[in-house]
């Protein structure tokens, strides 16, 4: 069974369409690396997996269950890092990943947690509120946030945002390759982007005009869909 | 995505004219058919306009719920906006019902409001209510949003009124004894008659009006449509903000 | 992969409200000023130093139904401006789970504002004052009437939150929807606060606010989905 399936995948806000006719497939472990100037519809794609928005047309599954119908399922299985952190700033940050376990369900998370704070440097200030935070640390605890229920599937809308390399290098473990996840990530860095990624999926306008293997395309190309 | 090129409104003149006979023979039978009302004389006939437009009212709003079930169900827009269509036309009716009532209570109370009115009074909150309707939609930009949202609000204002009827009729200590049962039940006879003709008058308007918006909206949207093809306007030209529904046609 | 039941969510986001107050207290202090300056604008527009009655019972609904508007008006602020909404949404929990938890908020906000309302009514209004039996049959319609309030409310907020202008939107819809809330409470307790000495709990208006607070919550079960998805 393939990791993510996409079948004439489309969403329209009233008469806008937002994003039409994708169908792919990725196999388990694979990253799929989304490229498309701003509004080209790369985080409607990862808010239709991510089950936020329904889909208008075509189907999106995920480990076989479908976006619209079995929700449910889908939510268990992944984690979505948005633009937003999807954390409360009056909460510290070890009650917002404790808020988050509870709501996924998690057993003794009490340690998970501690690791995962560990990890991206933030144990000194994880009773902290989060609203004294730098940009850059909130992203490293929204990451946290997103592989706390340990997803298979990961969605990220480009990561790296806001973070500096050495930032970006603590994260590697939890949200790059080496995480051993299906991953679908957004990106307006064409080398980086293609060097990370497995498949490339260029989107103008919500349709996409580019789908191949990443080896397969060069940095101009994609430079090309900017234009 | 449902498309109509079906003509809209090819039978809206006949609706036109059954309503305009109906209403009129409703208004001759009022004027000199049914006999004069012994306690309040000539001004309670107001009561075969009055009464038929807050039950016309009352149908459109529960017809207008009804569609918004059928859209949560189904996703099909076309419920939508017969929803929003039959809230929009009984929002006029309740006005209309408020308005006639009004002038009835000045002329059997002397005044232009009384409070010991529960139906009155309901009406009076029934249309506070509803009239938050346009200004939800128009603050509300995603047209599938708006019309989900309408749709919610269209089935809890549906379950609203009831409730309220209920509310308001036990508040009222029914101080005036009741000149007349609205119910239609111990009219007499030619008084009766006079009535339900009136209602039925009044339900053609409604189903006239109706369908007069409904033809409206569509003719709009083939004429877009039209333009579109000619590459008069824009394939994605924007459709600008809005209260209303969206309607594709082909 | 099972997400957590419909209640151990519900009891989460309970709790991470809570703590929210607490750590922040805006919401509850606002209610309870609101309510406290109420009675003083009361006490001129009205050039009473006292009232009892009916006149008690409607001065005391309509401080307590526009404080809730407050509280509505916040409901989902928290959620909306920090995506706590998309934070619940992503977890694989039932929708309802949010509807019982924010539902249970506000009625918690409403029995809290009321501890401090009510007794300042009493001290810098209330004529006569009823005595302590009395008072249970003001807490029962308090009760009553908190619970509808709290589940419309909760359905208003979900609504409005979503909205370009959430202000307007909270208050126009949930006013009109809250009347007959606020016939049947105050009916309820005019005669407990007459002049004349407690009369007793007219039973009818008790069970007005049920049917409300039953219909409402039944409405709200079952539309509530279709506010939170997109």
């Amino acid at each position: 069974m393939s990791a993510i399936e996409l079948d004439g995948l489309a969403r329209r806000y009233g008469d806008r369409t937002a994003l039409a006719d994708v169908t792919l497939t990725l196999e388990e472990g694979a990253t799929l690396i989304v490229f498309g100037p701003n509004g080209a519809g790369k985080s409607t794609l990862l808010r239709v997996l991510a089950t936020l928005l329904r889909p208008s047309a075509g189907h999106a599954r995920i480990f076989g269950s479908d976006v619209r119908t079995e929700g449910w399922r889908v939510r268990g299985r992944i984690g979505f890092l948005g633009h937003d952190a999807l954390l409360y700033g009056d909460l510290t940050a070890a009650e917002n990943l404790s808020y988050q376990a509870r709501l996924h369900g998690l057993r003794d998370a009490r340690e998970r947690i501690a690791q995962l704070l560990e990890a991206v440097g933030l144990t000194a200030r994880a009773d902290d509120r989060v609203h004294t935070y730098s940009r850059g640390m909130v992203q490293r605890l929204a990451a946290c946030r997103a592989v706390l229920h340990d997803p298979p599937v990961l969605l990220l809308d480009e990561p790296r945002a806001n973070l500096d390399p050495a930032a970006a290098e603590l994260l590697e473990p939890l949200l790059g390759r080496a995480s051993g996840r299906t991953r679908v990530v957004t990106s307006h860095d064409p080398a980086g982007g293609l060097a990370e990624g497995d498949v490339a999926l260029g989107l103008r306008a919500g349709r996409p005009v580019l789908l191949r293997p990443a080896a397969d395309v060069s940095a101009a190309e994609i430079g090309e869909l900017y234009r | 995505m449902p498309t109509s090129t079906k003509l809209y409104g090819t039978r809206l003149s006949a609706w036109a004219i059954a309503a305009a006979i109906v209403l009129t023979a409703a208004f001759v039978l009022a004027a000199f058919y049914a006999p004069i009302e012994a306690d309040q004389g000539f001004s309670q006939k107001i009561f075969y306009v009055h009464v038929p437009l807050a039950i016309v009212t009352l149908i459109g709003f529960v017809f207008g719920g009804v569609s918004a079930v059928q859209y949560l169900r189904s996703g099909d827009t076309r419920h939508d906006l017969r929803s929003y269509t039959a809230i929009h036309q009984s929002l006029i009716f309740c006005l209309g019902a408020l308005i006639t009532g009004s002038i009835w209570a000045k002329a059997a109370w002397g005044q232009w409001w009384v409070w010991d009115e529960p139906t009155l009074v309901s009406f009076l909150i029934v249309f506070l209510l509803y009239a938050t309707y346009q200004p939800l939609r128009f603050s509300i930009e995603d047209p599938e949003r708006q019309a989900r949202y309408a749709a919610v609000f269209a089935v809890v204002a549906g379950a609203f009124i009831p409730l309220n009827f209920i509310a308001v009729r036990l508040a009222d200590p029914l101080i005036h004894p009741r000149v007349l049962s609205k119910s239609g039940g111990n009219l007499p006879g030619d008084m009766k008659l006079t009535f339900y003709v009136a209602i039925i008058g009044m339900l053609l308007l409604f189903i006239t009006l109706y369908k007069y918006e409904m033809t409206a909206k569509h003719s709009r949207a083939q004429v877009r449509a039209l333009k579109r093809r000619l590459g008069a306007l824009d394939q994605d030209a924007p459709r600008g903000r809005s209260a209303a529904p969206s309607v594709t046609a082909s | 992969m099972s997400g957590p039941g419909t209640f151990a969510a519900a009891r989460a986001v309970l709790a991470k409200e809570l703590l929210l107050e607490r750590r922040a207290p805006q919401t509850l202090v606002a209610m309870a000023l609101f309510s406290g300056t109420a009675y003083v604008i009361f006490h001129f527009a009205l050039q009473r130093d006292s009232v009892s009655g009916n006149l008690a019972s409607g001065v005391l609904w309509v401080t307590v139904l526009l404080a809730a508007l407050l509280g509505v008006g916040r409901l989902f602020v928290a959620d909306r401006d920090e995506g706590g909404l998309d934070g619940f949404l992503l977890a694989p929990v039932d929708r309802t789970a949010l509807l019982f938890a924010k539902t249970l908020t506000l009625f918690t906000f409403l029995l809290a504002l009321e501890i401090v309302a009510v007794p300042l009514f009493d001290i810098l209004l209330l004529g006569p004052s009823p005595g302590i039996g009395d008072w249970g049959g003001v807490l029962l319609v308090l009760v009553l009437a908190d619970l509808g309030i709290a589940v419309v409310g909760t359905l208003v907020a979900a609504i409005a939150v979503r909205t370009r202008s959430r202000d307007l939107i909270t208050s126009i819809l949930a006013l009109p929807l809250l009347i007959p809330v606020v016939i049947g409470a105050s009916r309820a307790t005019a005669p407990i606060f007459a002049a004349a000495g407690a009369g007793s709990l007219p039973g009818r208006w008790l069970a007005v606010l049920a049917l409300y607070d039953l219909i409402f919550a039944l409405l709200a079960w079952a539309l509530f989905d279709f506010l939170v998805e997109d």
